[in-house]
């Protein structure tokens, strides 16, 4: 079927339209963070200042505690995906292949525990974490972190399971392979683009988290960045230029993880293996 | 040693029975083919036999051993997919190494079975290939290749070649015809919903049906001497036509005069209890011919399909019903909305009464 050129221009813009309305919001924090301060205010709605300058990033880096949030917040969200990504890829394979007695009731379960608001669990949180000196700790909000996201990374990597076809195993049984070399050296490398989403998935759920971090933690010591951000928020004053900078910094490790995995996002690795 | 024995084997999904009560005695060397309408178990029965699927009962000796708890690798088999189920993030070459690798066989045997089996199926070039990048003939030929290499002494094929089109069904047809012949002391299993395969691919046929086995036989002996309706009408094609009757004469030859009106005789020997017996012919589309004077029955062509070598006529069953089938030999293109009388050589006309054959009592 040949598209009409009128409809395919129609499509782009609107795509392009998209785009925009995505990225405007970055843009802009872009665009603060390299505004001097003495023109933020003075040269009124601009979509670019007559004059930049990285004085913000120079001194966010050199000044501020933003290292030390932005490391604590590469280790928590690193971790977090890590951890995640394992147990849900064993536990999604286990749901997607296996049936054993209670899986309805756990899966039911795990349903549930997605019911909830989350500012109705904090206080328990906090209250459970306490004793156990798991407060102001990074392992801490590792674990509250990895027991949230563990329901959903499940499902995603059992839908994930559920594409590759079970003929696959079966012939790798018929080969000689016990389930477990199987699983590992057919279904893991077929799950890699599962694997990166739910990776990435989960990386920026904990980059980004807010309300436990700012709960559970006080002190700039293991704060996060999310946190950290309003330190920049004083009694008196904002200072945007900053917190913009330290804003644009934060995404960069996002990005790079991104870039990391994003060949193993792309489909169609699979094709090939049944006919399809 | 590669025999087969199926002695009473039993499976039922929870509370439902697919398979109850199958005896089967496959000798070594021989090519069997389980056909049947869909979910008749043909397909659970050669998973059992593979190992894929728990047998329920019975039990299964492969060689003289008992194998119901051995797992599939240890079974000596190798089993081709319908699907294919080729690994797709490994060249063809890795496919059919991977078996091999497991079973920590040297270096330089792997490379001369993958090579050997390569140039048998004419792989060698594709060898660095991914899947994707094939044809489906090729990949199917991949597949079987990852069963040759392994040397397995029995080969499971469930459904191989209902992926292919219909030329390239063909030829891989008679690949699989020319590998059985270049390992004849190979025991073959092979599914299949494709007559033609049944027939030219089979030693012998097991025609299952209502959760266990309806017919054991040589191609012809099922064509030939169907032991019910339901294996007559279930090898050939079209379906054997049966024609309701009552018994009016017995003895070496038995005539049968037909509800619709006509009269059959059957080169079926009946006995003098027979008299007056009610039963059905069955008389093959292509046994049916176009003749003047008396026949089986006279009816309207209604349907006249025009195959060039055949010619298959639709007619109408006297005192209603489905369509009786006629195939007659060459072009017949005149004989739309004719009133034809049809008849059949004796020898040809089965018997059925209550559905089994009077041949085997």
């Amino acid at each position: 079927m040949k598209s009409k050129p009128v409809l395919t221009i129609l499509h782009r813009l609107a795509i392009l339209a998209y785009v925009v309305f995505a990225l405007f919001p970055l843009f802009w924090l872009l665009k603060v963070s390299v505004t001097p301060n003495d023109l933020l205010y003075s040269e009124g709605v601009r979509m670019w200042p007559s004059r930049t300058s990285f004085d913000h990033y120079a001194f966010v880096i050199a000044h501020s505690a933003f290292p030390t949030f932005f490391k604590n917040s590469l280790i928590v969200a690193g971790s977090t995906a890590v951890t995640v990504t394992i147990l849900a890829s064993l536990a999604g394979y286990a749901l997607s292949r296996f049936n054993f007695k209670a899986k309805y009731w756990i899966v039911a379960l795990m349903l549930i525990t997605q019911m909830f608001p989350l500012v109705m669990l904090v206080a328990p949180i906090f209250k459970m974490l306490s004793p156990l000196g798991l407060t102001n700790s990074l392992t801490g909000l590792v674990i509250v972190y990895t027991a949230f996201n563990v329901p959903f990374a499940t499902f995603l990597m059992q839908s994930f399971f559920d594409g590759i076809p079970k003929d696959l195993e079966e012939a790798a049984m018929i080969d000689g392979a016990t389930q477990f070399v199987a699983f590992r050296q057919i279904i893991l490398p077929l799950t890699l683009p599962g694997i990166a989403a739910t990776l990435g998935f989960v990386f920026t759920a904990a980059w980004s988290e807010l309300l436990f971090a700012l709960m559970l933690i006080s002190g700039n010591d293991s704060s996060t960045f999310p946190v950290g951000l309003l330190t920049f928020v004083s009694k008196f004053s904002v200072d945007f230029g900053q917190m913009m900078a330290a804003g644009v910094l934060a995404l960069i490790p996002a990005c790079l993880f991104f870039l990391l995995i994003q060949r193993y996002l792309v489909q169609g690795l699979t094709a090939g293996a049944v006919k399809g | 040693m590669a025999s087969i024995d199926i002695q009473s084997i039993r499976k039922s999904f929870g509370a439902f029975p697919v398979l109850h009560g199958v005896d089967l005695t496959i000798q070594d060397g021989e090519f069997i083919v389980l056909v049947g309408p869909s979910g008749c178990g043909k397909s659970t029965l050669l998973r059992m036999i593979a190992g894929l699927e728990r047998i329920s009962g019975g039990d299964l000796l492969i060689g003289g051993q008992r194998m119901n708890d051995v797992p599939p690798a240890q079974r000596g088999i190798a089993m081709v997919f319908q699907s294919y189920a080729l690994y797709p993030h490994m060249t063809v070459r890795q496919n059919m190494e991977f078996a091999l690798q497991i079973a920590r066989m040297p270096k330089a045997e792997i490379d001369k079975a993958v090579e050997n089996a390569a140039r048998i199926l004419q792989l060698t070039p594709y060898l660095d290939r991914l899947p994707k990048a094939l044809s489906g003939g090729q990949r199917q030929r991949v597949a079987i290749g990852r069963a040759i290499v392994r040397d397995p002494k029995v080969f499971l094929f469930d459904e191989p070649l209902s992926n292919l089109d219909a030329a390239l069904r063909v030829a891989t047809r008679i690949e699989i015809a020319q590998l059985k012949e270049a390992m004849p002391d190979r025991t073959m299993i092979y599914v299949t919903h494709d007559q033609v395969e049944a027939m030219t691919l089979a030693s012998r046929i097991v025609v299952l049906a209502r959760k266990g086995i309806a017919q054991v036989g040589t191609p012809l002996e099922l064509y030939e001497r169907p032991v019910d309706e339901f294996v007559a009408q279930f090898i050939g094609s079209p379906a054997m036509n049966l024609l309701a009757g009552e018994i009016i004469a017995t003895g070496a030859e038995t005539v049968v005069r037909l509800d619709g009106g006509g009269t059959a005789r059957s080169a079926v020997p009946t006995q003098t209890s027979d008299m007056g017996r009610k039963v059905n012919i069955g008389v093959r589309p292509e046994d049916l011919l176009a003749v003047s004077g008396d026949g089986l029955f006279s009816g309207e062509v209604q349907i006249v399909e025009a195959l060039g070598e055949v010619t298959q006529l639709y007619v109408a069953r006297p005192g209603g019903g489905a369509h009786i089938i006629a195939k007659l030999p060459g072009i017949h293109p005149d004989l739309r909305h004719k009133t034809v009388t049809f008849g059949a050589d004796p020898a040809k006309v089965h018997l059925f009464a209550d559905g089994r054959s009077l041949l085997y009592r």
